[in-house]
């Protein structure tokens, strides 16, 4: 048998149809649903009399527009647009019987951290959903991508999506990560080393010591943001790590099944001689604390740099660099750690997991954040937030002066009231720096969760190993 | 969805590069459950004024590209999230082809869901239709999707590629979802043997 890679061998077990021209029928194996990009989904369903083909493995949860406020059951806090949406999903999760997590559910939250935290999730799965960040999945060795409305469509009318496939690109992260360094600085010096179409036309698995070391939160982390670096996909082999993760979370497997699931899921991983079709290789230890410049996850910088000039890049990155400065309001030369900041927001699919809030509490404890700062976390889901309350982290965070908010994407993308005024300046965990991204005008800098709580004591964009 | 086979109209030139789906349609926007009527808003935080005033500098309010129906774009168009909004609003404007050196991956896909084709030309092809594209309105476009060609308005051919699946199924203006459900044997006899090999799913 010829080697294969990990995404080769998933693959291989969902091809329910391949046509001549090599185009395949993917089968789905779970298929996570939100209220922004289904609506039009289910509809189309409706006009044409069809049903969910296998509303067992469909999974819905409102997260893009909720509210993060602690008055959100009063549904004044939505806008009327927002509650329509939010309304239109409660209605086809019934109308079509497919599991539902409604805003009331302690268990509701941000899509990509309620499928893994229910154990929706597991190795080997294929996994999409009408969002990008679908990509976050990969970190249990599941196929996961991003996919549009129309395909929602055919997922739920056919459990199947017509694919071509990809090609395979290693990504190896060698060595061990230095202190103050996390999975998000990883992500982060990727894209800023591949660029964000380094990986398109591909599926990437991460592999390496530092991603072998890195919690099934940190593989999370670095597999959201594939999609920022162009990839389909992203991948993590599973390991110790991940059974250990998955075993006993609801919708896993138990007893008999559970071993049997197990056989197969050590079968997953890329042979040795597997062939690639393209190789990036990072050392860990030369991996620094980064955050973003500019308006494209590609701008990264580590925090000790300065903000780059136009004249720096070549071919039309000139004129975009030269937009995102303007954009931003930066001056090519000025110190990144001279940046001072208006707003932090700690959350988000990227890094809205109980390991994030850990990282962030740990630097703020103790601490205030800087006087006239706006400073939030939004917790990934209701039990993340329950969890951080046992550990004593939302103590440190509203001792601190952030606010403590209910699930959500809230600031990431600004859908809900959270959002960002012109000229604002946020130091973000999220995954996107997008023009307007937080808000019409403001002004995003990535980061990972300790580094935007260094900000925040601080006021001004930080090395966090100052702190340490 | 609408069939496209030829296409001859203006383009809008954009030469930015990484112009994402955020700036194509602004997160406000998604906030609707129909497909249609996005188009005003089309490319919102760049074309308006915060007032919703339009900015004169902006391709696609000058009088010359109002009626554009393809746009010349810098590379890595369509990047960022999987909103298929972002087409929406393109045909909705009424854009029916994009000519760019490569496109965010899920952007392309739904491109073609929609009756949209994106094409994929060489760098020095696309500066080529780029100066075209800024001579304005009399310089019109061709595209043909059975030939696989574009031609610019002083007569040069380029050639692209583009997946046979899609191409017929954008030809023919198929429903994706009615050519899978002919195949539903195939699925049923899938999911049997999955549900042996792997019940746990």
């Amino acid at each position: 048998m010829s080697p294969k890679t990990l995404y080769d061998k998933i693959w291989d077990a969902h091809v329910a149809h391949e046509a001549e021209d090599g185009t395949c029928l993917l089968y789905i194996d779970r298929h996570l649903v939100h209220e922004v990009t289904s609506p039009q989904a289910f509809e189309g369903l409706r006009m044409a009399g069809r049903k969910v083909h296998a509303p067992d493995k469909t999974i819905a949860v409102p997260d893009h527009n909720v509210p993060t406020t602690l008055d959100r059951a009063n549904a004044k806090t939505m806008t009327e647009d927002s509650r329509i949406q939010v309304e239109a999903l409660d209605k086809n999760a019934k109308d079509f019987g497919i599991h539902y997590y409604p805003v009331s559910d302690v268990r509701q939250g941000i899509v990509h951290i309620v499928g893994p935290e229910q154990g929706w999730t597991l190795p080997g799965m294929t996994v999409v959903c009408g969002d990008s960040h679908t990509a976050t999945h990969g970190a249990f060795g599941a196929l996961a991508h991003g996919i549009g409305t129309s395909e929602v469509e055919h997922v739920l009318a056919t459990q199947t999506l017509i694919q071509k496939k990809s090609k395979n690109m290693k990504v190896e992260i060698t060595g061990k990560l230095r202190p103050g360094v996390t999975a998000k600085d990883i992500t982060l010096s990727v894209i800023g080393a591949t660029g964000t179409a380094g990986g398109t036309g591909y599926v990437i698995e991460y592999m390496g010591e530092a991603i072998r070391d890195l919690s099934m939160e940190g593989r999370m982390t670095v597999c959201n943001m594939a999609i920022e670096g162009g990839a389909r996909a992203g991948i993590i082999a599973p390991d110790e790590k991940t059974y250990a993760y998955c075993m006993g979370r609801p919708h896993a497997p138990k007893g008999a099944q559970w071993e049997a699931a197990l056989t197969w899921w050590k079968t997953l991983y890329s042979d040795d001689d597997a062939h690639w079709d393209k190789v990036v290789t990072l050392k860990g230890e030369d991996i620094a604390p980064v955050v973003t410049w500019g308006t494209s996850p590609e701008d990264v910088l580590p925090i000790t740099g300065v903000v780059p000039a136009a004249s720096d890049f070549t071919g039309g990155k000139v004129e975009a660099a030269q937009r995102s400065l303007d954009y931003m309001g930066l001056k090519p030369g000025q110190k990144l750690s001279d940046i001072q900041i208006d707003t932090v927001f700690i959350g988000s699919c990227t890094n809205g997991r109980i390991e994030d809030l850990r990282a962030a509490a740990a630097i703020l404890k103790g601490k205030k954040k800087k006087d006239g700062l706006r400073a939030m976390v939004v917790p990934g889901s209701g039990l993340v937030r329950a969890q951080a309350e046992e550990e004593g982290l939302a103590q440190i965070f509203i001792d601190a002066g952030f606010e403590w908010r209910l699930a959500g994407c809230s600031m990431c993308l600004a859908m809900n009231p959270d959002q960002l005024s012109p000229g604002e300046r946020c130091a973000a965990t999220s995954n996107r720096n997008f023009e307007g991204r937080q808000g019409r005008g403001g002004r995003t800098h990535l980061m990972s969760p300790a580094m935007a709580a260094a900000a925040a004591i601080t006021g001004h964009l930080t090395d966090v190993r100052e702190m340490m | 969805m609408e069939k496209f086979t030829t296409l001859s109209g203006i383009a809008a030139p954009m030469p930015l590069v990484n112009i994402d789906t955020d700036m194509i349609i602004p997160k406000q926007f998604l906030k609707t459950i129909k497909r249609s009527g996005l188009g005003v808003n089309l490319f919102d935080e760049m074309r308006y004024t915060q007032d919703g005033a339009e900015i004169p500098d902006f391709v696609l309010n000058k009088p010359a590209y109002r009626n554009a129906q393809i746009l010349v774009a810098g590379d890595n168009f369509g990047c960022g999230s999987s909103r298929e909004h972002a087409p929406w609003a393109l045909l909705d404007f009424g854009i029916r082809a994009v000519i760019s050196t490569s496109y965010a991956d899920i952007f392309y896909n739904n491109c073609f869901k929609n009756g949209i084709l994106p094409i994929v030309l060489k760098p020095e092809e696309v500066d080529v239709l780029m100066k075209d594209a800024e001579k304005g309105a009399n310089a019109r476009i061709e595209v043909d999707l059975a030939a696989q060609t574009v031609t610019s308005s002083d007569g040069q051919v380029f050639s692209f590629e583009v997946d046979s699946h899609k191409k017929h199924c954008l030809i023919n203006g198929l429903d994706d979802i009615g050519l899978t459900m002919e195949k539903a044997a195939s699925i049923d006899a899938f999911e049997s043997r999955a549900s042996a090999q792997r019940p746990w799913v």
